[in-house]
């Protein structure tokens, strides 16, 4: 297992120095320069001049992305040109949040998507299967930032139990923090929920078909032990997989739920990176965002060999 | 019998605990400021924050004159080439470093000489500051500068502690201001507390001020009806009824001094050869296609000021004679028609891709259709329409202007030849003339009349077609007591207070 995971850390260097190397020639590609978004409304030439030479935007492509590279490996990420504070610690402040928010949009998507999956593969063709695939779409369909609001309204506005946007660290109020983290992590979470319950479905769908179900129903097991011990486990395999395509996904910042409650997440963070040109933020968010996905596929794989004996006895 | 007994010990103990509670105001803004140093930040954000943080030489009254503030007075010289300077007594910076003339003298040189200032074109005619006495300073002017003043109310004018200034001052701001600051957490919040030792504490009443960028502006109304903030700026016209139709609140709306303008490429490269760069009767069509009342109803909720001109109704140098023109699309068919150009007259109209300027563009478009223009609208982001513009890849801009007090800062470097924000290189040596003289005099009649001389030919040629001025409108609870507004839409905390 430990060559398995050291072999697959080696191949995913290649795949880091790509994507940073294709993030960088995007951005040059873009029209619109960095400094002129800074020089502020009164874009005085001299200072243009002076900030183009102090980030050293006049260099030639190559050097700029190979100063960039020597810094990266490092830990040195370079510093916002907007904020001038190194993006390294924009980063590690940024972090924890989207964690905290990918963990519970993800825990909510958990438990509503994978329950309602295998109730509708038991009870397929039914109303209660119909009900949840309505539940299910409506998820996946209702734009996350109109749900926001509405969710604002009702439990800020209206009812007042909830603080209607902010973010709260969990060490400052462990309370608070979750207070402020609740409606974000539900609109997030019943935005991926109806795919996760879409998923879980299908793969259970076609275990319950399977041979050695109808076997184990046979011998008269309990229904539940079938479903449960029997079909799901087998079923897991693609779940686990879209699982953490998702928490993939989370982790790359939501960027539209970000800016409705106003948590200063890495969605927040990019978007306004990629307006103000502010180049080495997005650069180093995005490195940041593909080490998640590779370390995240990883899991995945070794959670693929936990499930699988198969898998495991291959290796 | 215990329970109840114990649940009024608890609510006595949060009675008196209330009564010395720390009091927080919150203040929800637009966006997240940028570098907090008043000689290096660009953004209106980051003045809102400064107006807690940091004192300046002077301040800028809703009327738009000038007040004392760390200055107490000052005076020009005979020849207008000196202007003096007396400093307020007893005046400490947040590090315990006293504010004096040599401390002003250094603030000056730090906004005239730092590589990344952007400040040094607002003082540009600053030759040198001399330290006249402890607490009196000269500041000597290449040339008679009438927008010094002006100049030293805003960003230029803030004092910095210079022992701070030498450091890290932006992670860690140091002024004179009545809050000083605490922490910054970037996209989520600035918190300031109370300073001791400022010079007017007694009409400061808050223990923490924190500032709470929240760009969405109905998430920003829900958390100031939800009593999660008190004072929120830049309300929606849209969310205007919203607010006042809610009990809890108050709506502050004041004609503000940022303008919207039309800026038309003559002579920026290749993209300026087209009938509407080179023939001003076709730019006065376009114009008086234009009905500026329509554009404030439509989209604005008749909230905002349509306006010809680049000065405020407030300000003294608005010109009266001059009318805003009506919508005329038969006199705009005769001018295309004696312009002899090929109808329709297809131009492109760059604008920002949000959605109210967008909006304006589209409404622009249908209206000057009916005189026979055919108007391609280009949204185009931000960062990209700036460089675009300068770059002369642009027929029409509709760019935004955040207004200054002083008529100068509004009008000279859009219009004059060489003028920093100039985009579309339109030329007119005449209006450069007055408008260079307007600079160096201090009599407010004899600038009026400059300027209104100047106004005629920017009306006359069009190369810059001003649509409105958008007001500075603020919402807050209604047991904040005390606020002043004004029409650069600073929130300004002096005697502002929760009321008893």
């Amino acid at each position: 297992m430990l060559t398995f995971i050291l072999r697959r850390l080696l191949s995913a260097i290649p795949t880091l120095i790509l994507v940073s190397l294709f993030v960088f020639t995007l951005q040059k590609l873009l029209p619109g320069d960095p400094v002129l978004a800074m020089a502020g409304e009164e874009r005085d030439p001299a200072v243009v001049n002076y900030l183009r030479e102090k980030y050293h935007l006049n260099d030639p492509m190559p050097i700029q992305y190979l100063s960039w590279a020597k810094g990266a490996l490092t830990g040195d990420l370079g510093m916002s040109l907007r904020t001038e504070q190194p993006v390294s610690q924009l980063i590690l402040s940024k972090l924890p949040v989207t964690i905290e928010l990918a963990v519970l949009a993800l825990l909510v998507a958990l438990l509503i998507g994978i329950p309602t999956g295998i109730v509708s593969a038991i009870r397929k063709g039914t109303a209660l299967d119909y009900g949840a695939n309505v539940v299910a779409l409506s998820g996946i369909s209702i734009p996350n930032f109109w749900l926001g609001i509405v969710l604002i309204m009702i439990f800020a506005v209206k009812l007042q139990w909830l603080p209607a946007s902010g973010f709260v660290p969990f060490s400052e109020s462990p309370s608070r923090n979750l207070q402020t983290l609740l409606l974000p992590a539900f609109v997030l979470g019943t935005g991926l929920a109806g795919t996760l319950m879409r998923h879980t479905r299908g793969a259970m769908l076609e275990v319950l078909r399977s041979d050695y179900v109808r076997t184990a129903r046979a011998k008269g097991l309990f229904p539940m032990a079938v479903v449960l011990k029997h079909a799901f486990r087998n079923a897991l395999m693609p779940i686990v997989t879209m699982t953490t395509l998702l928490f993939g996904e989370l982790l790359g910042g939501a960027v539209l739920t970000e800016q409705v409650f106003s948590i200063p997440g890495f969605g927040k963070m990019i978007v306004d990176a990629v307006f103000n040109r502010d180049y080495s933020v997005v650069q180093g968010v995005v490195l940041c965002v593909a080490i998640g996905f590779v370390l995240l596929n990883l899991l995945a794989d070794v959670l693929y060999r936990l499930i699988n004996p198969r898998l495991r006895n291959a290796a | 019998m215990i329970p109840v007994r114990l649940l009024t010990g608890a609510l006595l103990l949060t009675l008196g605990t209330s009564a010395v509670a720390e009091t927080t105001l919150r203040i929800g803004i637009q966006d997240d400021p940028d570098v907090l140093d008043p000689h290096r930040s660009r953004t209106y954000a980051g003045r809102l924050v400064y107006a807690a943080l940091c004192d300046k030489l002077v301040d800028v009254t809703p009327k738009l004159t000038y007040d004392p503030d760390l200055a107490t007075s000052w005076s020009w010289s005979d020849d207008n080439q000196t202007l003096t300077m007396k400093l307020r007594d007893g005046v400490t910076f947040h590090d315990g470093e006293p504010f004096n003339a040599e401390a002003v003298k250094y603030n000056l040189e730090r906004a005239r000489t730092l590589p990344d200032s952007l400040r040094k074109s607002e003082l540009a005619s600053v030759d040198n500051v001399e330290v006249v006495g402890p607490l009196t300073v000269a500041i000597h002017v290449k040339q008679p500068d009438a927008t010094l003043i002006s100049q030293l109310s805003d960003r230029a004018g803030m004092m910095l502690s210079p022992k701070a200034a030498e450091g890290d001052f932006a992670s860690h701001p140091v002024c004179s201001g009545p809050y000083k600051f605490d922490q910054r957490v970037q996209q989520d919040r600035i918190v300031l507390s109370r300073f001791d030792n400022h010079w007017s504490k007694a009409a400061y009443h808050f223990d923490k001020v924190v500032y709470l960028p929240i760009p969405d502006t109905s998430v920003r109304l829900a958390n100031l009806r939800s009593g999660d903030l008190d004072i929120i700026e830049r309300v929606a016209p849209t969310d205007v009824k919203t607010a006042k139709a809610d009990s809890n609140l108050q709506v502050f709306n004041t004609p503000g001094l940022g303008y919207m303008q039309l800026i038309v490429n003559v002579a920026n490269g290749e993209k300026a050869n087209n009938p509407m760069g080179q023939d001003k009767r076709v730019r006065k069509a376009f114009e008086l296609a234009i009905d500026r009342e329509a554009i404030n109803q439509v989209v604005f909720e008749g909230l905002y000021a349509p306006s010809n001109q680049p000065f405020p109704k407030d300000s003294s140098y608005f010109d009266e004679s001059l009318p805003m023109p009506a919508r005329d699309v038969e006199k705009s068919k005769a001018l295309l028609a004696e312009a002899g150009v090929k109808m329709p007259v297809n131009v492109q109209l760059t604008v920002a891709n949000n959605p109210i300027a967008q909006q304006v563009g589209q409404i622009i478009q249908a209206m000057t259709s009916e005189a026979g223009f055919n108007v391609n609208l280009v949204a185009t982001e931000y960062a990209t329409l700036l460089s675009e513009q300068q770059a002369g890849n642009f027929q029409i801009g509709m760019s935004a202007w955040s207004g200054r007090p002083d008529p100068d800062g509004d009008v000279h470097q859009f219009v004059t030849c060489k003028g920093a924000q100039n985009d579309g290189h339109a030329c007119f040596p005449e209006l450069d003339e007055l408008l260079n003289k307007a600079r160096t005099v201090n009599d407010e009649a004899q600038r009026k009349e400059l300027y209104s001389k100047a106004l005629r030919i920017i009306a006359d040629q069009d190369a810059n077609i001003y649509l409105y001025f958008d007001p500075r409108i603020i919402a807050m609870n209604k047991k904040v007591s005390g606020f002043v507004p004004n029409p650069d839409g600073i929130i300004r905390l002096k005697d502002v207070q929760f009321a008893q």
